[in-house]
């Protein structure tokens, strides 16, 4: 607990530079894009959030996670849903305490209004009291209130705001713009360290426009081989140069044909692992057709890639016209 | 740079992506801390700020790639990208280069052009470019006044009088003046094409979309057909960004005292948890019949196109296509592309004679039970049916049947009734009957039918 002090110091340095979001993410196992590390540099800069959009898998919200662990900070997460509302998501006040409190305290009401000559005065007194019920002390901070709250500032995760109702997005715009929030009793609360802030959506309705103009729109698709390699190497350990190469490649191959469900990084990565666990040093036709099921997740995407895995890993085994990746 | 910039979110806009007054800001403020430096990172900082989606991304980096390469003059080698930083600069260059020439008493566009510095020309192209506003460009028979705007603003007419005057004292010097002149010309024709395509593309399209909204659909050119439909799909989406919103439930109202006291029933129906009455709003059911003979059909294709993209909007839709007989196309429709499907559909019911009485019969005969108290019936066709029995009384048990009956005649209103049309007949059983020649007439039909389940 000594060295949070020092930490809290360091971490409010602004990031210097685009390469240094780079190898920040890095040091914490994630290989971004040059597009992907602009986009968490500048929500640094000019202070806005960042709406990551994209198939499912490709680490979206690993984002959030790498960057709160590379920059030390604590990560708060919002998962949204249908139905999500004010109450479990912004605060709520403390019902049942309320309750106790006044049941515990009825004496000492009875003390305090009995002092009171006439009912005006009573009322006035009565009047300080509630405002004692409607204070900070009994309001529950849920996700977003805490994200405001802390004192070293955080990344808020809010996960797949596609999957609240439209009108929760509304909610969301006073937070994301300005970094604050006001809830009737108290007044405006605003944070005390700006939260760096991601959205994440699998597109499955569309956001409105009002949400999208307070983001950084970040689209992350599928990496390009050579970025999948790396990010391959950087979180399944043990996998040699050879296989790791083809497996990319075959996912590539993979890739292109009409799915259900293309398999993204996720998929490659515990594709990977499994060949690992099988200590396979190639990728080979028997192999594939065993653990193809890793790698695809509908039964009719797996009959539509069997008949052309031959062919793929053949492909996939020739060795790349421009070398193999360094 | 921030002209520029300026004219980028101009070119932005004209490519369909929205930007606005903020998003510009933020922009600005991006690019301000990335520096310019990295032609990619400007590129990607300008696309994570301006671009709200993956279609306007797309639009965005084409975009960009056109407004950064700027055309070369003629004869150059290297691609030299010039900016505005540059123009500024030549601009009092221009007039120092003219002390030092070796040919005096030309003028200094005549110099600049002997010197065959191409970042000067190109420089001085995009300031009198900026000075003629050619970024007001907006359609395509504009570009020869901007060209000549251009040229003058960059003296084309003391060239001209040079050229004349060298024509007499030195003919080998006129001549490749001459020569670069032409290459001159180009370039800036070069220059004010791109302009066009970059800030008069929005205009264009619109203008396009435009006219082919109010076309009438049975008439248009088959290489029309292509962008008809991409505009029937633009429809398509606006009305399901319109009415697929997922609709309010009702929180408060009565209290449902059945739902309640099933609920509380673990409490010996003491009313713990209580239960109110929603409104329930239905999507809509659609039943489409499609007269697809002759004239009618191009309307129809069109029609069940846009009635098949509208998936979010409405649950249900049954359409069926007819001439001289009934049949059902839904599945046909979902299953096979655009153009596949209206050739099988035509393949198998279309080019006769229609006959509604006897198409009216198959529908009743077979598909009766389709039509509910929720369906909204549309019957799009000329009434035309060829001085055989209309049928019309079993319109009328179909509207008996149905929320409402809607015809869509893609004959104009006079018609109806001359010859052998038989509308004022059928009319007496619709709600609403209602002209549906074009494409803008077609999204306000659909669009009234899908707003009376709101």
């Amino acid at each position: 607990m000594q060295t949070t002090g020092a930490e809290t110091v360091a971490e409010h340095r602004p990031v210097a530079s685009i390469e240094a979001v780079e190898s920040g993410l890095a040091s914490q196992g994630y290989i971004a894009s040059r597009q992907i590390a602009t986009a968490v540099y500048l929500s640094e800069q000019i202070a806005k959030p960042i709406l990551v959009e994209g198939p499912a898998g490709v680490g979206k919200t690993e984002l959030a996670k790498a960057i709160a662990g590379w920059r030390k900070l604590k990560m708060i997460r919002l998962q949204c849903y249908e139905g999500l509302d004010e109450a479990k998501a912004l605060y709520e006040w403390k019902y049942a305490k309320q309750l106790l409190y006044t049941q515990i305290l009825k004496d000492k009401l009875g003390e305090v209004l009995g002092g009171a000559a006439t009912l005006h005065a009573a009322l006035d007194q009565l009047h300080d009291f509630g405002d004692v019920f409607f204070s900070k002390e009994f309001v529950e901070p849920r996700p977003l209130l805490q994200a405001l709250e802390q004192p070293g500032g955080c990344v808020l995760l809010i996960d797949e705001i596609d999957k609240s109702d439209a009108e929760f997005e509304s909610l969301l715009l006073e937070i994301l713009s300005d970094f604050q929030v006001s809830i009737p009793e108290l007044g405006t609360i605003a944070a005390t360290v700006p939260p760096t802030v991601i959205l994440t959506s699998n597109s499955e309705r569309n956001l409105g426009d009002a949400l999208k103009r307070r983001c950084l729109h970040l689209h992350i698709g599928f990496p390009d081989s050579r970025l999948e390699e790396r990010i391959v190497e950087s979180r399944v350990v043990g996998i040699s140069q050879v296989l790791r190469r083809q497996l990319v490649a075959f996912i590539h191959e993979v890739r292109t044909l009409d799915l259900k469900k293309q398999p993204s990084v996720s998929e490659t990565i515990d594709w990977a692992r499994v060949l690992v666990l099988l200590q396979a040093s190639e990728l080979g036709h028997d192999v594939v057709r065993d653990t193809l099921n890793v790698l695809l997740k509908y039964e009719s995407d797996v009959e539509a890639a069997l008949p052309h895995v031959t062919s793929f890993v053949a492909k996939a085994a020739r060795p790349n016209v421009f070398g193999s990746a360094p | 740079m921030r002209e520029n910039l300026h004219r980028f979110f101009r070119a932005a806009r004209g490519a369909g992506v929205h930007v606005s007054p903020a998003e510009s800001i933020d922009a600005m403020r991006a690019v301000a801390s990335t520096g310019l430096s990295d032609r990619g990172i400007l590129r990607d900082a300008l696309l994570l700020t301006l671009a709200k989606s993956e279609e306007e991304k797309k639009a965005l980096g084409a975009c960009f790639d056109l407004f950064f390469s700027m055309p070369e003059p003629q004869r150059g080698s290297d691609a030299e990208g010039t900016n505005a930083d540059a123009a500024e600069a030549t601009q009092g260059e221009g007039a120092s280069g003219e002390a030092d020439a070796s040919d005096a008493g030309l003028g200094p566009l005549a110099q600049m052009l002997l010197s065959q510095d191409r970042a000067a020309i190109a420089a001085a192209i995009a300031t009198a470019s900026g000075a003629a506003s050619l970024s007001d460009i907006r359609y395509f028979t504009q570009r020869g006044i901007f060209s000549g705007r251009i040229l003058e603003q960059m003296g084309i007419q003391r060239l001209n009088d040079d050229l004349e005057d060298l024509t007499a004292t030195n003919p080998s010097l006129a001549e490749r003046l001459s020569e670069l002149t032409e290459g001159l010309r180009e370039t800036v024709r070069d220059a004010v094409s791109q302009a066009l395509l970059l800030y008069g593309r929005e205009e264009a399209e619109n203008l396009r979309n435009e006219i082919l909204r109010n076309a009438p659909l049975s008439r248009i050119e088959p290489r029309q057909i292509e962008q008809m439909r991409a505009l029937i799909r633009q429809i398509a989406r606006r009305l399901r960004d319109r009415y697929s919103k997922p609709r309010k439930r009702q929180r408060r109202g009565h209290l449902d005292v059945r739902r309640t006291l099933r609920r509380n029933a673990a409490w010996g129906s003491v009313p713990f948890l209580t239960a109110w009455k929603r409104r329930h709003r239905d999507r809509p059911k659609i039943v489409a019949l499609c007269d697809v003979s002759g004239s009618v059909a191009r309307v129809s294709d069109f029609f069940l196109l846009l009635i098949h993209s509208l998936h979010e909007v409405v649950s249900d839709v049954r359409s069926f296509a007819f001439s001289g007989q009934l049949i059902e196309v839904s599945e046909i429709l979902e299953s096979k592309s655009a153009e596949e499907a209206m050739r099988d559909i035509m393949s198998r019911v279309g080019f006769g004679s229609s006959d509604y009485g006897n198409s009216f019969a198959d529908f009743e005969r077979q598909w009766m039970e389709s039509v509910t108290p929720k369906t909204t019936v549309i019957v799009l066709g000329d009434a035309r049916s060829n001085n055989l029995d209309p049928g019309a009384d079993i319109l009328r048990r179909i509207s008996e049947r149905a929320k409402r009956v809607v015809w869509l005649n893609p004959e104009g209103r006079m018609g109806w009734g001359f010859g052998d049309s038989e509308m004022p007949r059928y009319a007496t059983f619709c709600n609403v009957v209602r002209q549906c020649a074009t494409a803008q007439q077609l999204e306000r039909a659909i669009s009234d039918i899908v707003a009376t389940y709101r």
